[in-house]
């Protein structure tokens, strides 16, 4: 698990995970377009997700894209959340979503 | 646009005939599944009949590729939704492969050929996880996971309601 939680730890390979959330299959180029920095260094960060199986490669001839691979966040979910805390902590994120939506359009109307 | 398509894999302690039996015997299936079976004589073109924990015939599909204990390929039309029912078959591929690491295998799921739009992709994107973390956990340990068959019973409730 230690991969997992290392490959988590790092803001810029949290987005590329969303990236790939939003649109799964893509290429380096593609990856690379969405952040502000060099390829190399978005090559770097997608060693290391895979290598904590966040994320899988597939070849279409010489064309290599890039998948989200949920599995890994699973098991960790699996391990430290029961199935009924499930529902208290379903109902606490709805609660802070709820809270800071409507904060921010009470911010919205003073400001 | 491409169509979607989702890869998923995970790595497993145990043998490529091990997996390949749990993916292909039905007694075995129910159990990481939340009781869905999955019968077939697993030869090029048979069907396959994903049948549900109470028995009630639930999805179906036909063998494209089964070569044991690596390959294993078949369409699958889901046929306890509405909508989904409406939707062309989709294709899922399990591919059985030693991982680098000594004893441990590596299974690559690949769930493809939906429509853009699919409903049945948004569906079966979110399941899988939770059946391959309860597969691991099956064979790793002998025990299935017990939270996996309420996380699916609840998103197969959202998703009808």
């Amino acid at each position: 698990m230690e991969p997992v939680f290392k490959a988590l730890a790092d803001k810029s390979r949290r987005r590329l995970l969303d990236i790939l959330f939003a649109k799964n299959g893509q290429t380096l180029n593609e990856l690379s377009s969405h952040l502000s920095m060099s390829r190399q260094a978005v090559t770097k960060h997608l060693l290391l997700l895979e290598k904590a199986h966040l994320v899988v490669v597939v070849w279409r001839g010489r064309a290599k894209f890039h998948y989200l691979n949920p599995v890994p966040i699973h098991q960790v979910y699996d391990r430290w959340i029961g199935k009924y805390n499930r529902h208290r902590l379903e109902a606490l994120s709805e609660l802070k979503r709820n809270l800071e939506s409507s904060q921010k359009k009470k911010g919205l109307r003073h400001g | 646009m491409d169509k979607p398509k989702f890869v998923y894999t995970v790595y497993i302690r145990t043998t490529p005939e091990k997996l390949w039996y749990a993916l292909i015997d039905p007694e075995f299936t129910q159990k990481y599944w939340s009781g869905v079976k999955f019968v077939s004589d697993w030869k090029v073109g048979s069907s396959v009949q994903m049948t549900d924990a109470e028995g009630a015939p639930a999805d179906s599909g036909v063998v494209l590729k089964c070569a044991p204990p690596r390959l294993l390929s078949f369409t699958w039309h889901v046929g306890w939704h509405p909508d989904m029912k409406k939707e062309p078959p989709c294709r899922a591929t399990f591919e059985i492969e030693p991982a680098p690491q000594k004893g441990v295998v590596r299974l690559t799921i690949t769930h493809d050929e939906f429509e853009v739009g699919s409903k049945t992709y948004e569906g079966v994107k979110n399941g899988w996880p939770a059946i391959l973390s309860s597969l691991k956990s099956l064979l790793e340990t002998g025990e299935p996971l017990d939270s996996n068959k309420f996380i699916i019973r609840e998103y197969l409730g959202k998703l009808t309601g």
